[in-house]
């Protein structure tokens, strides 16, 4: 195949993982319908409702299936072939497929039917704006992303960008049950938050997500990111502003987990932690790209030059 | 204040200081301490822009100097929040080593006199003796590598107290006392280091001290005297274009081949210094970060002396190399002349000159020129790419007062300036390589520590510190067995192992199930 035919495919993965996630979406849509005439107390594993939930699940395997080859063409179109994240559109649709990807994984042993509808519409709405937003022509990488640090480090970027993002929608929805368990009065029998699980089990799943990811961003922004930076710029840390809130976002969540392991913080505060960490992460990978002009990580422009750093003649040059 | 009152002032300060509550406030302002340094520019991570800024915005700019908003990182106030974190850091891991240390060394502690209490426990009867019971209990605990102690009871009654889990404090503790050396590293690169670039065209060599760098960082401590001896010849720079494709226009393999010593007099070498592939020379590493052009213009004055050649730095402004130029002939006769202008190496015109290619396919030059004086007497330090025109005219073409002169120059070109000024001639192209050289001493601590870092993370996060114990005595002939576990980490849950567990001592009969009570989520947080 050439590359363009790769382009092409991947182009149709795309399309065609969207299509299937919106059918998974609409699924889901019809099974959480169903759903809400049965009291939450009652398991539905037969019958209509029951099937769609199956259907569902089914279709976000195959949308995953046909997103995983938009992927792998993405990449194969690229000359010389690559990892495909070389741009914002790249590092979007890679970090939807592995939301999709740990949500499928985690599905069973965390009993995730409840977060079907979150997960699918999220992925879908994301790889929307990328299509329609971020979508550009597969270019070669500049020089200084040639690296197979940039595999690494990028890759442990994307994975925990999508483990976190999988916390935030864990997070906000711990929010809306403490809200509603705080108001007092019978628990209510029927309806999508009756059959979410208690804030008490949503915290400890949030909490699993996070602690997934916060390590292995860690990996990426803090062990990874600085040797490549030390090969490709001279420095390991230099404060560029993508460096800067990766920082932010580490020391956010770390102080989630601080807040988590606080007696009074846990709940509440450490969600709304997450969540500010959530809003960091994802405005450090599109915000900046888009507001600073300083970055190094010029991931928005295509491909730049490798940077020229104009000199200045000083008379001494200790002064 | 009398002693008493400033000793417990004092002790009520450190625990506030070393609460978690303090740390946690600390980080978010750690975070938020931050934000402003990716907002304005900064000096030190782009010096251009910074002064672009400051010109751009002449009120603020005194302003935001006072609160040090140009160098975020090194500020007073940045350093104030880390080192109020790194004292809080520290008051809490001294402590907790201490109470680490003494733990581990402890046995786990008895069971707790009422275990159905517990939210997760088992019960069930058997025909088997206590003895008998616990002894199962403490080889199916010891093979679940749990730490294990024996306690008698009252006659006929014993129980097993089982807990493992312990190094997820220590995880802990070496994640934090990590913290710190990292710290160290960055600070031994920031004081004993340094950073410096040198444009080098191909063709000549640098040699490694002080005088020959364009611009040097060192830092606060550093001595030139650290500096290694080496010296390198720039021989030659290869790059590949790509003419057709997805990425025509854009060049790769940028490749300068070196030829290097580490010391007067020693060995030749020969390095390829690439992107991503810095050379190292003793605790000294050498990185190609940028390349250009650098057009060789000769300018003779109207004397027919030479007053200027050479190969001028040109610095690129685009991706297809449209590159900005300045030529300063400050002792041409009867004037200094000047130059001021663009290259481009692929020329085109539409609407206007550009270049349509990086590459020096048909270069032109198209300058300006100017006469009159540099100012460059004054002393100070002036900038070779900043043409001073205060005291410069434009030189005008022949015969007109008002269309200034403009000289659109292909290689091999010569011009005769009007009034007797002199000649300008474009000689050739060469290139120009950007190389950066520093010493970051302390890289390795830091990349240690953060590597450790995440090792005692992983141990934080992942290692679930749990406690089983096994109760079992005579209740009316029979011996009455209960189990019941606590996990002690966050986002553990103890129900799965107590059953396993149960399972074990207790092959399910259906006819005696054991009675067993899982607490609800609820209740467990
Ligand atoms: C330099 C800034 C700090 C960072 C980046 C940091 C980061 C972290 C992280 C990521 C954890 C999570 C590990 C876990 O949940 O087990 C943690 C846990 C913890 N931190 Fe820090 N920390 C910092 C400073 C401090 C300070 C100053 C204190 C003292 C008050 C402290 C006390 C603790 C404690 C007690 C835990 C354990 C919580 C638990 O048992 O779950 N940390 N820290």
């Amino acid at each position: 195949m050439t590359d363009s035919q790769w382009e092409v495919l991947s182009n149709q993965g795309v399309t065609i993982a969207g299509v299937v996630y919106f059918l998974a979406l609409l699924s889901h849509l019809i099974e959480w319908a169903g759903l809400r005439k049965v009291p939450h107390t009652e398991e539905v594993h037969t019958g209509k409702v029951a099937l769609f939930g199956r259907l569902g699940l089914l279709l976000t395997m195959i949308a995953a299936l046909a997103h995983f080859v938009a992927l792998v063409g993405r990449g194969m179109a690229a000359d010389p072939n690559r990892v495909p994240w070389g741009n914002m559109y790249e590092f979007v649709i890679s970090s939807t497929f592995f939301v999709t990807l740990i949500y499928l994984v985690v599905y069973k042993k965390f009993k995730l039917s409840w977060m079907a509808p979150l997960v699918v519409g999220f992925v879908l709405s994301v790889l929307m704006v990328a299509v329609v937003w971020l979508h550009s022509p597969v270019a070669p990488l500049t020089e200084a992303l040639l690296s197979p640090w940039l595999v690494i480090h990028v890759v442990s970027a994307v994975i925990a960008t999508a483990a976190f993002s999988l916390g935030g929608i864990l997070v906000i929805l711990h929010l809306v049950k403490d809200r509603r368990e705080k108001k007092g009065g019978p628990a209510p029998l029927y309806g999508y938050l009756a059959r979410v699980p208690s804030t008490a089990v949503l915290d400890r799943l949030a909490y699993r997500m996070h602690a997934f990811a916060f390590p292995v961003w860690t990996f990426a922004v803090l062990i990874t990111g600085p040797i490549w930076a030390h090969e490709a710029w001279s420095r390991y840390w230099n404060w560029d502003p993508k460096e800067v809130w990766a920082f932010i976002t580490w020391v956010v969540y770390a102080a989630y987990l601080h807040a988590r392991s606080t007696a009074g913080m846990r709940g509440r505060t450490a969600s709304i932690l997450a969540i500010i960490g959530l809003l960091t992460l994802w405005f450090n990978f599109i915000g900046i790209n888009f507001f600073s002009t300083t970055s190094q990580h010029s991931y928005a422009e295509g491909a730049a030059v490798v940077e020229v750093i104009p000199v200045e003649q000083t008379v001494d040059p200790t002064a | 204040m009398n002693e008493l009152n400033l000793r417990e002032f004092a002790r009520w300060t450190w625990r506030q200081l070393t609460s978690m509550r303090t740390a946690l406030l600390l980080l978010l302002l750690l975070a938020l301490a931050a934000v402003p340094g990716s907002v304005v520019p900064q000096a030190d991570v782009d010096a251009l822009k910074a002064s672009q800024w400051q010109e751009a915005h002449p009120k603020l700019t005194p302003i935001y100097e006072r609160l040090g908003l140009f160098d975020v990182y090194a500020s007073p106030w940045f350093a104030a929040i880390y080192l109020l974190l790194t004292i809080s850091l520290v008051g809490c891991i001294i402590p907790r080593t201490k109470v680490y240390f003494k733990a581990m060394r402890a046995r786990p502690p008895k069971a707790p006199r009422n275990l159905t209490r517990l939210p997760d426990h088992h019960t069930y009867t058997t025909s088997e003796s206590p003895e008998e019971v616990l002894a199962q209990a403490r080889k199916a605990l010891g093979k679940r590598r749990f730490r294990l102690d024996l306690h008698d009871e009252e006659a006929g009654s014993g129980s097993v107290a089982a807990e493992r889990g312990y190094l997820r404090e220590a995880g802990n503790l070496v994640f934090h006392l990590s913290i710190l050396v990292v710290m160290a590293g960055m600070a031994m690169g920031s004081l004993f280091g340094y950073q410096g670039g040198v444009i080098v065209t191909v063709g000549n060599g640098f040699s490694n001290n002080l005088t020959q760098y364009d611009d040097f960082v060192p830092g606060s401590l550093y001595r030139s005297e650290w500096m290694e001896p080496f010296a390198f010849d720039v021989d030659d720079f290869d790059i590949e274009w790509l003419y057709t494709g997805r990425g025509a226009g854009q060049a790769r393999n940028f490749t300068s081949e070196l030829t290097y010593t580490e010391e007067p007099g020693g060995a030749e070498k020969t390095y390829d210094l690439r992107v991503n592939h810095p050379l190292s020379i003793g605790k000294t590493d050498i990185f190609l970060i940028g390349h250009g052009y650098a057009p060789v213009i000769t300018i003779k004055d109207g004397n027919g002396e030479v007053a200027y050649s050479g190969p001028t730095t040109f610095l690129p402004m685009d991706m297809n190399f449209t590159s900005f130029g300045v030529v300063k002939a400050p002792d041409a006769q009867p004037k200094s002349l000047a130059l001021e202008g663009e290259l481009y190496p692929t020329y085109e015109f539409n609407d206007g000159p550009y270049s349509s290619f990086g590459e020096a396919i048909d270069p032109l030059i198209s300058m300006l020129v100017y006469a009159g004086d540099l100012g460059l007497d004054d002393g100070g330090s002036t900038s070779v790419y900043v043409l001073d025109k205060s005291e410069l005219e434009p030189v005008m073409k022949e015969g007109s007062d008002h269309a200034p002169l403009r000289l659109d120059m292909r290689p091999g070109d010569e011009v005769e300036l009007p009034d007797g000024l002199g000649t300008v001639s474009f000689d050739g192209i060469e290139r120009w390589n950007k190389i950066q050289i520093s010493q970051t001493p302390g890289k390795l601590v830091a990349l240690g520590g953060v590597s450790l870092a995440l090792l005692g993370l992983i141990g934080s996060l992942y290692i679930r510190p749990r406690r089983i114990w096994v109760r079992a005595r005579r209740v009316d002939g029979a011996t009455l067995v209960e189990i019941a576990g606590l996990d002690r980490s966050s986002g553990g849950d103890i129900a799965d192992e107590l059953a396993s567990l149960t399972a074990t001592l207790n092959p399910v009969d259906p006819a005696h199930p054991a009675d067993s009570a899982t607490a609800t989520p609820k209740e467990q947080s």
